[in-house]
């Protein structure tokens, strides 16, 4: 069950042997591994010693320790760091991070009697990073691709705007670029180390693959005062596991098996 | 053949001529969204498909429908659509090509089209689709024009098409389930998740594309001298009435499921497209319209004498066309997005340069549909004064 959908692709792979010769020559003519593997060498960031590495990044996100203020602080943070536009237009609108209710955030569990904490408490949403994404099945070019350490990365040079990651996307998590990010003084102050957009491509949280590479935790767990915990789903002893392992945590929508790496202790 | 299209009556050319101005004044509206971004249309990161998504959708089972000429003819030797059958083919091509340019209008870097075919991936459903469609263009391409050449010249068919006819059948079914499946393999849209969504597709569309052939044998029959023929156009229209049927069971079956189980990720869509979802309801009265539409055109349909009377037969196929479109072009897409994943309502509605953009591809659709039909008149008219 867990692992279903990416069977499927891999049945769907073999039974498309002819078609996957082709990717196959394309990764042997341009003799770069990333490609070979069906991503582009683009997306991925070179990585210095420093490098934080995991078998499978997740997040454990804290809702005890959350309030209007950390939340507004991580979104913040967030837009500096990735160069995320501000647009006045509702509909163009550009979110990674952003705070949602309980009702939003878990419309399947909603409740009548719902501890009072809860129902205005502002609760961060962002890419689940799932095991089994439904975007990266859904993605034509594979420019939304799954990397070894389980973060789901875009690849802005790659992506068509078809949008249909969107649609597969079952958290909304993803945004679109309805008009030049770069135009209209949008982004106020441009990180340098961090690439703008273009418009037409898809974005959305990366759970900052550009800071694991030089040895940083994420810039929303680094402003969070100690509500969001990033680490190692795989390893035991990681400071996530140890949460889980002491704490009831639920996730987005868990029911549709897409396995989001993103914990919310209640 | 083709010298057939480029000598008509003054009508022709004032015909061909709008056509020409309407793609002109939409493709003024294409550069300003390829300057400014798909910002200029209604779409969000909420609805993220829409009106021109929905507009491939519909016309993908147009597309489709003609393999409810070429069934009956070809496999049941039913003779009289054989008089008909390349009318049927021909709308496929200009179907299919308005269904490949909304796809391009509805990208994101259109430039970039062909990263799909760079990078081909079989897990998605996208490639199928691109796979699909062109192949069925090339069929129907080869095949009408090949069959209307040896009618010309007055010579059965080259044997080698009888494969490929037979080969357009399930590939006709193909297309418009491949198109459903976009929809209805992606798990957090209740809405789409259900089985029956390719079946009610490809039901809507033997009731939408024959009706419009229905149609457009009318409009044949009073501005050429070529008759389609009564008996065509009374068996067309009762494919239309099955058609229109099984679309409407199929839809109850929909309605039942997600009424009865209350479960809310079905049933919001459905709530929000038909009586509102919290306070808002901008499509409640179009699907409606739809609704009232849709049945009227069956009854009308389902009664002999008023099938049987041509401008009744008429009014009832606009009712069946106009209602699918409006409950397939407007409602399926924009309800499955409405309320969102997060479960708020953000709606949508297409702006002026969208649908001028969209009235632009339909424009370049009825152009080639005006080119082949006048192509394949001329035929037929050489053929009678032989």
């Amino acid at each position: 069950m867990e692992n279903s959908r990416r069977s499927f692709l891999k049945f769907a792979g073999v039974s498309a042997l002819g078609l996957g010769s082709l990717s196959l020559i394309d990764g042997l003519t341009s003799g770069d591994v990333a490609a070979s593997s069906g991503q582009s060498s683009e997306a991925t960031f070179k990585r210095s010693k420093k490098a934080l590495t995991a078998k499978r990044w997740g997040m454990v996100i804290d809702t005890r320790k959350l309030d209007d203020e950390i939340c507004k602080e991580m979104e913040k943070a967030c837009r500096a760091t990735h160069n995320i536009p501000e647009h006045k237009n509702k509909r163009h609108e550009i979110k990674w991070i952003w705070d949602a209710h309980y009702k939003h955030v878990f419309p399947g569990k909603q409740d009548e009697f719902l501890a009072e904490r809860l129902k205005e408490l502002p609760i961060p949403v962002l890419c689940n990073q799932c095991a089994n994404p439904p975007c990266v099945q859904a993605c034509p070019t594979q420019a939304t691709f799954q990397r070894e350490d389980g973060i789901v990365m875009m690849d802005f040079h790659r992506c068509i705007g078809c949008r249909f990651c969107m649609a597969a996307c079952p958290y909304g998590s993803r945004s679109f670029n309805f008009r030049d990010p770069r135009g209209d003084n949008a982004i106020k102050n441009e990180n340098k180390d961090f690439p703008t957009r273009m418009k037409g491509v898809v974005e959305k949280c990366n759970f900052c693959a550009e800071r694991l590479a030089v040895g940083k935790q994420p810039i929303c767990v680094e402003v969070s005062k100690g509500a969001l915990v990033f680490g190692d789903l795989e390893d035991p002893q990681s400071e996530v596991r140890q949460l889980l392992k002491k704490n009831y945590a639920i996730r987005r929508k868990q029911n549709l098996g897409t396995n989001p790496s993103v914990y919310y202790l209640v | 053949m083709l010298e057939n299209a480029l000598k008509g009556s003054k009508a022709y050319w004032i015909w061909v001529f709008v056509l020409l101005g309407i793609i002109t004044f939409g493709f003024g509206f294409y550069l300003k969204q390829l300057d400014f971004g798909l910002g200029i249309t209604g779409m969000s990161r909420d609805v993220t498909w829409g009106f021109y998504i929905a507009q491939f959708t519909f016309l993908v089972g147009v597309a489709a429908s003609a393999v409810m000429l070429v069934i009956p003819y070809y496999l049941h030797n039913y003779k009289a659509f054989g008089k008909i059958t390349i009318m049927g083919e021909f709308l496929a091509i200009a179907s299919v090509i308005m269904c490949i340019l909304f796809i391009v209008a509805d990208l994101g870097q259109p430039m970039r089209l062909l990263n799909v075919l760079l990078y081909p991936t079989p897990h998605s459903m996208l490639f199928w689709d691109m796979i699909v469609l062109s192949g069925y263009l090339m069929i129907n391409l080869v095949v009408g024009w090949n069959v209307l050449d040896a009618e010309r010249n007055s010579v059965p068919p080259a044997k080698w098409l009888k494969p490929l006819i037979y080969l357009s059948v399930p590939w006709a079914i193909s297309i418009h389930t491949v198109t459903a499946y976009l929809y209805c393999g992606l798990p957090g849209r209740g809405f789409w998740l259900t089985a029956i969504l390719a079946p009610r597709f490809l039901a809507s569309a033997f009731a939408a594309g024959p009706a419009f052939l229905v149609l457009l044998c009318l409009i044949v029959r009073n501005v050429t001298k070529f008759d389609p023929g009564r008996e065509q156009i009374q068996s067309l229209a009762k494919v239309v009435v099955y058609g229109s049927i099984a679309n409407m069971f199929f839809f109850l079956c929909e309605v039942f499921v997600a009424m009865y189980s209350q479960i809310p990720e079905h049933l919001d869509h459905l709530q929000y497209l038909f009586f509102g979802l919290h306070g808002h309801g901008i499509l409640v009265p179009w699907m409606w319209t739809a609704m009232a539409l849709i049945v009227s055109g069956i009854i009308l349909l389902l009664i002999p004498a008023a099938r049987r009377n041509e401008s009744v037969l008429a009014v009832a196929c606009v009712f069946t066309f106009v209602g699918i479109w409006i409950d397939k072009g407007m409602g399926m897409v924009a309800g499955g997005f409405i309320p969102n994943p997060l479960h708020e309502v953000h709606e949508y509605f297409p702006t002026f340069a969208e649908v001028m953009i969209a009235a632009a591809v339909y424009g370049t659709g009825f152009l080639v549909l005006t080119i082949l039909y006048k192509v394949f008149v001329g035929v037929k008219m050489e053929l009678t004064h032989k």
